[in-house]
Order: structure tokens, then sequence, then C-alpha cells
């Protein structure tokens, strides 16, 4: 047995986990728009609330691997349990942004059951399925959505009493942003305990899983319905703040243009999904002039170079760059 | 004759141009494990080819058929050749993001050069109209569009079942290593397989215009029926996917006809329940 | 008769017309050093597949310390003490040796799935997985990700991951295949270092392995078991020697 005491293995861990300065200076960086661009923060806002749906969104395909074409079910339930729940009277924001995560929280605890039977096509098919169920069964029931009008009569009282959602985008935008926040230091410390370690496992090899004796299905269904919660909590956000809900929250559109975010940035790296969101959305503002079928077409360009040159998304090309910098954020 | 046999054989009507669509992904899915959601873009392709050829350069409908066969496979295989070969081994995520890139290019191009009506076209006078049977109307072009589906099954199961190349197919389908073991160029006979499926789906394209129209998001829209009838069909099965589209095609019309509120709901519960019950598809093997 | 560690009642199974086992029984003391030997497509990996529950027998059952399991998952008989290791390398690619035993010992001892504290937190676990790669010479290598080690460093790691989960039967699918002649010495150690309360059944190919460590090997072909004995038994077997030596239809 060699010299190495118990600490030389756990600081190695423990360096991994500490907090980088890159970290701590894109946190402070997500301040700047208070300051530097006052007029964009309900696009700021939007950013936010994208950046958290993508996180939920890393959690399940970066870290379990799990390949969903219809996430935006869980975005949808979210903003419709939000809607809804001041629609009929209760506007308080905090209270409605826990009750519709857990919401989605519920069905997606539900769906979990069968998403962790399945891979490969059939899972994919699956995922797509339960998204086009929730969205087509959404536009028959107009008595309780909307339908094809969306929602109306959402109307949202001020949070802790004094800060009103208005069209300066202040409130939205910081209540966005704190909840990603609050979201993400959970999602990190997730990431950093046992049962991260597990969902990378399942990941990496979900057959070895088995062989050394781990309940996959189990943490499956842990990860899938901490994720909807996520999902949920975002699209109760974007009806809170917007004060509208319509069909699109839980579009095959959503559910792709944030599988498109988390791929640009880089899968499996918590920070990769949020610098994705960033530069997909603002890029998205920036050319809303534009015919959307312009915009597909770069999207579509965009995809195809990240699968050829740089199937790791941004940060994974970044990280390409900075050899050294081994471990994961 | 009540109107139920009117529902079901305008069902089976869009049942066999949705096999049409997809019984090529389905043998290349199987054989190659290549997800390839850019299938209906190729469809797409063959319908734009067909409106180009008749209303600009004036060809007969029946002439432009075999244009849209070919042209669809031609450009499949450039962009097998180019690109996706290079992706065979890779995840599943990968080869959908890839090919959903595909997809959209394709439709935002579609967009650009045509606009985004839908493309009307002229058929030839004696596939208009309908034939009057026992109380119900019969459309010509519907009938017509069966006929030429029977024809093509048939074609493609003598092929498989009679032919050398047929019976390579299928085992390549079956067991690819043991395929190439054997000596089997499974490079190339995927190559093949992979214009014919295309160009098949091309054909369906331009068949279907004057059944369910086309515009740019054709690709997108009729992608995920495809998937339904492959998924529950079962990889690599021709029967099966004949028989997954007439059963989605008449489901998808009678759940119209009789219940409209539920729209399309009907079709997606049930190939929830389907994929999850057998997932590798009603006649799939794996 | 005492129990065995793990046994095979009249096992069968069939894909169609393929025969891939017949009435296999098998029966390993606890402590054993057994060898399975066969030439290729005995069936022998299968045979390990259906003991851990990857493969339902058609007919038959599958005794771990005399308690049925052959109705159990995979998972459940890792739980009750049954490990295996895998022909090819089956890793966790991205994860480093210290992160792979450290999850599996975590799986272990059921706090794989605490979200809310952090891994560095669970000292026992870590430092247990630390003594184990130890002990099969891996510690310098511990940080590194798993497929970045030399194939004979990942041949101790699949060992590693099994010892992980204190099993009490231990089934080894050629151990030694694919590692070179210099990096052997470290394997043979560790398979002779393996704690005499680990009934281990290894396949092999490599006579050599099966002379030093077994004292018990039996021989398949074809789905079935042709016979067993001693090592010195079996060397001078004439039945073995026409099996190996060509008189013998493949499965």
């Amino acid at each position: 047995m060699t010299s190495t005491t118990i600490a030389e293995p756990r600081d190695h861990l423990q360096a991994q986990m500490r907090w980088r300065w890159g970290e701590i200076a894109f946190w402070l960086a997500t301040l700047l728009p208070f300051i530097l661009a006052p007029d964009y923060l309900l696009l700021a806002s939007q950013v936010a609330i994208a950046a958290l749906f993508v996180l939920s969104l890393d959690l399940i395909l970066g870290f379990a691997g799990i390949v969903s074409l219809g996430h935006a079910a869980y975005f949808g339930t979210g903003a419709y349990t939000a809607g809804l729940i001041s629609k009929w009277g209760w506007g308080e924001p905090l209270t409605g942004l826990v009750i519709a995560a857990l919401a989605a929280g519920l069905f997606g605890y539900v769906t979990s059951f069968i998403i962790a039977r399945f891979r490969h096509l059939p899972l994919i098919m699956i995922t797509l399925g339960i998204g086009l169920l929730l969205q087509e069964s959404a536009n028959s029931a107009s008595w309780l959505t909307g339908g094809f009008d969306g929602l109306q009569g959402i109307h949202i009282w001020p949070i802790l009493g004094r800060f009103r959602f208005d069209l300066y985008g202040y409130a939205a935008y910081g209540y966005a942003l704190a909840a990603l926040f609050v979201i993400f230091l959970g999602a990190r410390r997730l990431i950093h305990s046992p049962f991260g370690l597990a969902l990378r496992g399942i990941r990496d090899n979900s057959q070895r899983m088995r062989a050394i004796g781990a309940a996959t299905h189990s943490h499956i269904r842990t990860i899938y319905t901490i994720a909807a919660m996520i999902a949920g909590a975002a699209g109760a956000i974007l009806a809170q703040t917007t004060e509208t809900v319509s069909l699109e929250v839980l579009g095959f559109q959503r559910s792709a243009d944030v599988l498109v975010m988390l791929i640009l940035g880089g899968a499996g790296r918590l920070y990769g999904g949020l610098l994705g969101a960033v530069v997909y959305m603002v890029a998205r503002d920036q050319f809303s002039g534009l015919n959307p079928q312009y915009w597909y077409f770069w999207i579509g360009l965009l995809l195809i170079a990240v699968v050829v040159v740089v199937p790791n998304g941004l940060l994974g090309g970044l990280s390409l760059l900075t050899r050294p910098a081994k471990a994961k954020s | 004759m009540p109107p139920v046999f009117g529902v079901l054989f305008d069902g089976l009507a869009y049942g066999v141009l949705l096999f049409l669509l997809s019984v090529g992904l389905s043998v290349t899915l199987g054989m190659m494990n290549f997800v390839n959601l850019a299938h209906c873009s190729f469809a797409m392709l063959g319908g734009y080819v067909t409106v180009t050829l008749m209303n600009r350069l004036g060809w007969p409908f029946f002439a432009t058929l075999p244009a849209a066969f070919v042209a669809a496979a031609a450009v499949s295989v450039v962009l097998e050749r180019a690109f996706f070969r290079r992706f065979y081994n890779a995840s599943d995520l990968e080869q959908c993001l890839l090919t959903i890139g595909i997809v959209f290019v394709s439709i935002a191009a579609a967009a650009y050069i045509y606009g985004t009506d839908q493309q009307p076209v002229q058929l030839p006078a004696f596939l208009r109209g309908s034939i009057a049977f026992a109380g119900l109307n019969f459309a010509i072009y519907r009938l017509f569009l069966i006929g030429i589906a029977l024809i093509i099954t048939a074609v493609l199961v003598a092929t498989l079942e009679m032919t050398r190349f047929g019976a390579q197919v299928r085992a390549a389908v079956n067991n690819q290593r043991m395929a190439r073991g054997l000596g089997i160029d499974v490079d190339t006979l995927f190559a093949v397989t992979f214009a014919l499926g295309s160009g098949l789906a091309g054909l369906g394209g331009a068949l279907a215009i004057n059944l369910i129209g086309l515009d740019p998001s054709f690709a997108f829209t009729y992608l995920i029926y495809v998937l339904i009838v492959v998924s529950v069909g079962g990889l690599g099965s021709i029967g099966g996917s004949l028989a997954a589209a007439i059963l989605l095609g008449v489901s998808d019309i009678a759940g119209k006809y009789y219940v409209p509120a539920i729209g399309s709901i009907l079709i997606y519960l049930v190939m929830t329940v389907l994929i999850m019950l057998r997932p590798a598809g009603i006649f799939g093997r794996r | 008769m005492s129990e065995s560690a793990l046994a095979a009642r009249g096992v069968d199974k069939r894909f169609g017309s393929l025969v891939v086992a017949a009435n296999v029984n098998l029966a390993l003391p606890p402590g054993a050093r057994h060898a399975l030997i066969g030439p290729n497509g005995a069936g022998k990996t299968t045979l390990i597949n259906l003991m851990t529950g990857m493969l339902r027998p058609d007919a038959g059952q599958i005794l771990l310390s005399g308690k049925d399991v052959t109705a159990f998952a995979p998972e459940e008989r890792v739980r009750r003490g049954l490990a295996r290791t895998y022909q090819i390398n089956s890793l966790f690619p991205h994860l480093t040796a210290l992160e792979s035993v450290t999850l599996a010992v975590c799986e272990r001892r059921r706090v794989a799935q605490t979200w809310w504290r952090g891994l560095i937190a669970y000292r026992e676990e870590i430092e247990e997985a630390h003594q184990i790669l130890g002990a099969l010479m891996l510690g310098e290598v511990c940080h590194r990700p798993a497929r970045e080690l030399a194939y004979g460093q990942q041949r101790l790691l699949e060992i590693a991951l099994a010892l992980a989960s204190r099993p009490k039967v231990l089934l080894l699918d050629e151990p030694a295949a694919g590692v070179p002649r210099e990096e052997s010495k470290e394997l043979f150690a560790a398979i002779a270092g393996l704690s005499r309360d680990i009934a281990v059944l290894f396949i092999e190919h490599d006579m050599e392995l099966v002379f030093r460590f077994a004292s018990r090997v039996i021989v398949m072909v074809g789905g079935s078991i042709l016979v067993e004995g001693t090592p010195a038994e079996i060397a001078s077997d004439p039945q073995v020697r026409a099996v190996y030596l060509g008189k013998a239809t493949r499965a």
C-alpha cells in the first residue's frame, strides 16, 4: 500500500467542485443588464427563462443520456398551471411558481415510469408522442386552455407585495434570474453528489450500471421528475412575467429549440446549456426582423456544422482549446 | 353503402401514400440503424420537382413521376456519400441533430424558392373526378393511388424475395456483421437501398400533392406520420410498414370524420401505447 | 452437503433452433477456484449471462447460496453477492478509475441516490474505492478517465468494479483476453490475491492461468458440460484432447 492517505483522492474530487473564477464572473455578468442594458430587460428575462429550461434538459440529456424530443410538455404544464391558478383568482407569483413546478413534476413522475424502460428510437418516439399528445389535448380542451387563442385573464400580483411585472422588465428579469440562480445552485450540487456520478454512469454505460447493482430505472425516474419540475418552473415564470400562455409552450418548436440551444452550447456541462441559451436567444432577437424561414435555414446549417465539426458544442470546442482544464464545471 | 366504406376507402388511399413515403426509411433504418429524420425532405423534393416540371416546363403529369423518383434518389446518393456515411456509428442524438439540421435547411430553401403557399398541380383529365358506386363517390385519383401502391408493393416484394439483390438486402437487415462476413458489400448495398428508398419517398411526395397538398412544412409535418409508421410497423419490414401505414391512414381519417374534436389525439395515443407494448414494432425483429 | 455459493440446475436455453445451453448442471462451492473452458461458441459466456440474469433460461434454476434467483433481475443478484466482469471491457469511459469504483461502492451501500450531499462527504466510500484500486496496482492512475488507461489496466479496472460490490461469487469472463505479456503480471497477481471468501469461476483460454489458479476445471462444448475434473485429469482426458484438436463439432 502506498503512502498516499485518504486526503489525496478527496482533494482531487474537491478541486473539481470548487467554484472557478469563470463561474463567478459569469454570474456577476448576469447582473450587468440592469445597469448596461435596461431597455433589454424583457429580453433578458426571456433569456433567463430559456436558460432555466435548457438546464432542465441538460440534466436528463447531458447527464443521464435521455434524448427527449418532447421536453416542452413539462414546460407547458408549468406554464398552463401557473396561468390557470392566476386566472382562477390566486395571483401570488411565488406560491404559484411552486405549485406549477410541482404539477409539472407530478406529470414528469408519472411519465418517467414509461421513459425509464426504453432507449434509442423507441424512447425518442415516445418522448415525441407524449409531447404531441399533450399539445393536441390542450388544443382540444379549449374550455380549459383557451385553445388556439390561449389563456386569457391572467393577472399576477406584485412579488413580495412590492415588485410589479411591467413593461420595464426589472421585476421580470430579477425574478427569472433569481429563480435561475437558486435552481442552478441545486443542480450544481446534484452534479457533484453520488447521484450525479450515478447519472454519468448511466449515460456512459447503463448495462454496466446494472452489473454493479445500480437501480438504473429508479435513478432515471428521479432525475426525470426533477428535470420536469425545473422545466415547469421555467414555464411558470414565462406565464407569470408575460401574463400570457398559448399553445406554443407545449409545441414541438419549443422542444426542438431547447434541444438546439443545449447542443450549441455543449451538453453535460451545465454552463454549456446556459451559454447556448444566451447565444441563441440573443441571436434570434437580433435577426427577428428576418423571415422565420431564413432563421431556420441558418440554425439548420449551424446544427450540421456543430455535429460535424464540434460535437461537444461551443463549450466543448473551447475546452479543446484550453486542454489542461479537464474537470467538468 | 353506408358512409363507413367511403371513410375506409379514403383511409386506405391515405394509408398507401404513407406507405410509399415510409417504406424506404423502414428498410434503411433496419439495415444501418441510421436515424434519418430528413427522409421526408426527399419526399418534399420529389413533390417540388413535379410542380416545377409541370407548372414551369409544361411536362405531363405522368412524365414527372419518374423524374421525381430519380431526382430524390440522386440527391440522396450525394448526401449519403458526402455526409451520412461518416455517421453510421455515431450516437442516436448526433444522427438526429444532423438530419434535423438538413430538414431545417430544406424547409427554408423550399420556402425561399417556392414561397409558403400550397402548390397546385393540374391533374390530367382522366384522373379527375370520381366514380359513383353503390351510393358513394370514389375519387378516381385515390383509386389510381391505390393501384400504383399495389404495383409498387408487388415489385418490392418480388425484388426482395426473388432477386439476389433482395436476398442480400434481407441478409444485411437481419445481421449486418454476418452479411459482411459472407462477403456482401454492405456499404454499396446500403447506398443503393438508400437511393431507392429516398426515390420512393420522392415519388410519394409527387403523388401526395393532389391528396394532402405540398408546402414547405411537408418535410416536417409528415415526418411525424412516417416515424409512426416505421416505429409501429417494425424496422426493415415491408409488410409491417404497409400494415402500419394503412392502420394509421384509416385511423386518422376515421377519427377526423367521426370525432373531429379528437383530432390527432387518437393517433398519438395509439402510437405511444403500441411502441410501449412492442418497442420493436408489430412486425419488428430487434 | 454444504450449500454451493452458486449453482445452476438443469438450465436450458435455445435461440430458435440454436441450442446454447442443454441441461447444464454446475455447482460452485464457497471459496472455489474453478475454470470453465471450451472451444469458441461452446456457450460459456451465454452461461454467465444466464447466471447473472441478463438472459432468462427456458428451463432450470439458478441458485445463489441456496436461494432460487432465477426470476431475479441482474441488479438484484448483484446485491445478493454475484458479480461479473466482461470479456470485452465494459467500463465507464469518461469516469476516472476512482470515480468508477466509488460509484460501485456507493451503489452497494445504497447511497447513490442522494443528490443533496456532495460526493466528497462520503469519505469511507472513497477510501474503500482507493484501497481496492491500490490493491490492484491502479492507485497511481486512479484519477485518469477509464478510456485513457492502458488495456491491461482497464482489465484490472474491470475486476475492481466487480470487487467493489463485495461479491461472494465472482464470474470472470476471460480476464486475460487481449492483455499483452508485459501487463499480465499484475493481472495474475490480482487473481492470486482474490480473497478466499469469494467463489471464483473464470472462463479462460489461457491454459497457464487455468493450471495456476484453478482447483477444478469444467469443459463445455456445444452448450453442454462434457466433463469436469482436476486440471491434471482434464489435461490427460482423451475426449478433451479431441475437442481441442479438432474432432468436435461446433455448436
